[in-house]
């Protein structure tokens, strides 16, 4: 296919569906991204702040309880919880923070759904004395109250989105609209590997150091890769980082869609799994929508999750079987962030955890010299209050 | 392998130019309040007068709307509206306007804008063939930009349906050229950065860039976003052949949305009837 050669496209997959205004800022930004990967000073300063800012690299940690509870593979976790702002997202930012320097721009804008893209984003704002707008779904400003306060605490402005479902899609079409007016001294920060080229792209890059680091700690501590790596997909980008580093080797790789209270539309998140190629802003991938190319209502108990797209790369090693792809219920998702809070002291994200919980299904089967790694992409702070009145509920 | 020469947007610019005439090109959303006011809508926008309407076909994420269309495509959205249902109306637009008392006689060029991922979800080239069949005469896919429009082009020409692509202040000079190239029907000039809204005025930029623009093309250009009343549409067609109104229409049709269809029909045909006498 012809498509292949196409710069921006992962396969059929990608693209620049946009409307002109924007056009050319992606091609400066396009520019600016593969001029700045080739530059040792960027490159440089860009591992400074992976080290300084974000405390990298981060602790690939064995599990030893849980492992000894599932009984099977040995289960290590690659622990982007401990990264400051307690997220993989952080990396992403302070990469494209750079970026928007380099290009001379003032202020960032970016999209949040559970609002670790948003803090990560007014962090990296904090950091570089830019001025920092955040769209979030009123649903989702409700669900992560937490968040809100620390973006806000952090000098960015959070502007509600009532549109839409009033989630992370919805925040994601305010942003671009804010982008179309503002664009000559304005950068989107999107935060995951989804959009219009070269996002999809440049996002892995800036989080491909999860995979390089697992790659080498894994070699270090156990003189082998592992044979499986699990990880929860929204947009995708916590997984494509760690995935990536590792595609040419022989490991296994699982991405874990948010499979909400059931498989009907409406009622999950699983693009991958459940939707069918479309065009969902500015790229060509799987996307949950209806017959007549609307955009389908989707759910998820995890704000992260809850999203009718996903990137295109994804969508590409779907179709070539590259890495599979599955889902978590709520319910499974739930039971996770209790089963590792207490089997090792990790609270993990609701996000994270439905990586955990295609882990604990899987480690059982697996023989006791296989590695299980699961990317814990975040932590669970932000989710105290939503799980509280889950198990509450669930008491009931 | 041009089909467009019997184009009815093409021959409809062609008769304006002739006659020295500008075109006010009404924006409606299809199916808002309802179908069936759209349809009276069309009929009383053409016997005042106007020649050419582009009609919406609403998404549920339109990136380049601001919040007067967005809501109004939301509002069709959740009233059951679809492309196959707005195919319906355009094509009993076509054929039972002869019967009706004083209305026109069903022969506006209509133009759709429409998402790409609504046309890529049905199929390019069956969506292109049923927007053709049902009477549509042009076709603006606003989140296709030139780099992803090269399958399309041939296959809207080959359609009879003409391809209208977009010109923002954002697009430098010679991507406007390029772009030029490959509209058919005429350009859409953007005369703001930014989503589609009421504006007190337009930039004098965008004026500029519009009249340089038609020295370098015979493919009539018209300009919208931003063009909200008599007075804009008025500049606006000092040098452009023609001024898109939307929001300003769309916003006395929610202004209107609870009267009875008449009256809605009236209100929001006399504005537009204003708005043809700027022109004239």
């Amino acid at each position: 296919m012809s498509e292949n050669e196409k710069a921006g496209y992962f396969g059929p997959y990608g693209g620049q569906f946009v409307p002109e205004t924007l056009m050319s800022a992606l091609a400066q930004l396009d520019r600016e991204y593969h001029a700045a990967m080739a530059d040792e000073s960027f490159l440089a300063e860009f591992d400074r702040c992976l080290r300084e800012i974000a405390g990298r690299p981060s602790e690939m940690y064995f599990a030893r309880r849980l492992t000894e509870n599932l009984g099977g593979a040995k289960v290590y976790l690659k622990r982007e919880d401990m990264n400051h702002t307690g997220a993989h997202k952080i990396n992403n930012t302070l990469g494209q923070a750079l970026l928007t320097l380099r290009m001379g721009k003032k202020r960032v804008i970016a999209e949040t759904g559970a609002g670790q893209h948003g803090v990560a984003t007014a962090t990296a704002a904090a950091v570089f004395g830019l001025e920092c707008d955040v769209y979030m779904g009123t649903e989702d400003i409700r669900r992560q109250a937490l968040n809100v306060f620390r973006m806000e605490l952090l000098g960015a402005r959070v502007v509600p989105v009532t549109t839409g479902q009033r989630t992370l899609k919805d925040a994601c079409n305010e942003a671009m609209r804010d982008w179309m007016g503002s664009v000559e001294h304005t950068h989107y920060i999107l935060g995951s590997v989804v959009g219009p080229a070269p996002f999809p792209e440049m996002v892995r890059e800036f989080q491909c150091c999860i995979g390089r680091e697992s790659r080498e700690q894994m070699l270090q501590i156990e003189g082998r890769l592992p044979d499986t790596i699990v990880a929860c997909i929204g947009g995708g980008s916590n997984a494509a980082g760690i995935f990536v580093p590792m595609i040419n080797d022989d490991v296994e790789m699982i991405g874990v869609e948010a499979g909400g209270r059931s498989m009907g539309l409406g009622d999950h998140a699983a693009s991958l799994v459940a939707g069918e190629p479309g065009v969902l802003h500015g790229a060509r991938s799987y996307v949950l929508q209806d017959s007549d190319g609307q955009t389908a209502e989707v759910h998820s108990v995890s704000a992260g999750l809850d999203y009718p797209g996903v990137g295109p790369e994804h969508a590409y090693w779907k179709d070539t079987g590259r890495v599979g792809y599955t889902t978590c219920s709520d319910d499974d998702a739930l039971d996770a962030v209790v089963a590792l809070s207490r089997a090792e002291g990790i609270i993990p994200a609701l996000e994270s955890a439905h990586a955990v919980a295609e882990a604990m299904k899987i480690a059982p089967k697996m023989k006791p010299e296989q590695i299980l790694l699961i990317n814990l992409s975040g932590r669970g702070d932000k989710d105290c209050n939503e799980i509280a009145d889950i198990l509450k509920r669930r008491k009931k | 392998m041009n089909n467009l020469r019997d184009n009815r947007l093409v021959k409809t610019f062609a008769g304006l130019r002739t006659a020295g005439k500008k075109a006010l090109m009404p924006f409606l959303t299809a199916g808002y309040p309802d179908l069936e006011t759209t349809a009276a809508l069309l009929k009383d926008f053409e016997a005042r007068g106007v020649r050419i309407v582009e009609l919406g076909i609403p998404f549920s994420d339109p990136i380049a709307d601001g919040p007067t269309i967005q809501a109004s495509y939301t509002d069709a959205l959740d009233g059951g509206v679809s492309s196959e249902k707005i195919f319906e109306m355009v094509r009993s637009y076509r054929s039972t306007s002869l019967t009706a008392g004083r209305s026109g006689d069903g022969s506006l060029a209509l133009v759709a804008m429409v998402s790409y991922s609504i046309v890529f979800k049905h199929g390019v080239e069956p969506y292109l063939a049923d927007a053709v069949d049902a009477g549509f005469d042009g076709i603006i896919i606003p989140d296709l930009p030139l780099e992803e429009a090269s399958e399309l082009e041939p296959l809207t020409s080959s359609a009879g349906l003409a391809n209208v692509m977009l010109i923002a202040p954002t697009t430098p000079p010679e991507r406007r050229l390029e772009i030029a190239r490959h509209s058919h029907g005429f350009i859409y000039y953007i005369s703001i950065a930014g989503i589609t809204g009421e504006r007190a005025r337009l930039p004098e930029e965008s004026i500029r860039a519009v009249a340089e623009l038609r020295t370098h093309t015979d493919t009539p250009v018209c300009i919208g976003f931003g063009v909200s009343n008599a007075e804009t549409v008025a500049h606006v067609c000092e040098v452009a052949d023609g001024a898109i109104v939307g929001s300003a229409i769309i916003h006395r049709i929610t202004d209107a949305k609870d009267a009875p269809r008449d009256e809605l029909v009236k209100k929001v045909g006399e504005f537009v009837g204003e708005l043809l006498k700027s022109i004239i």
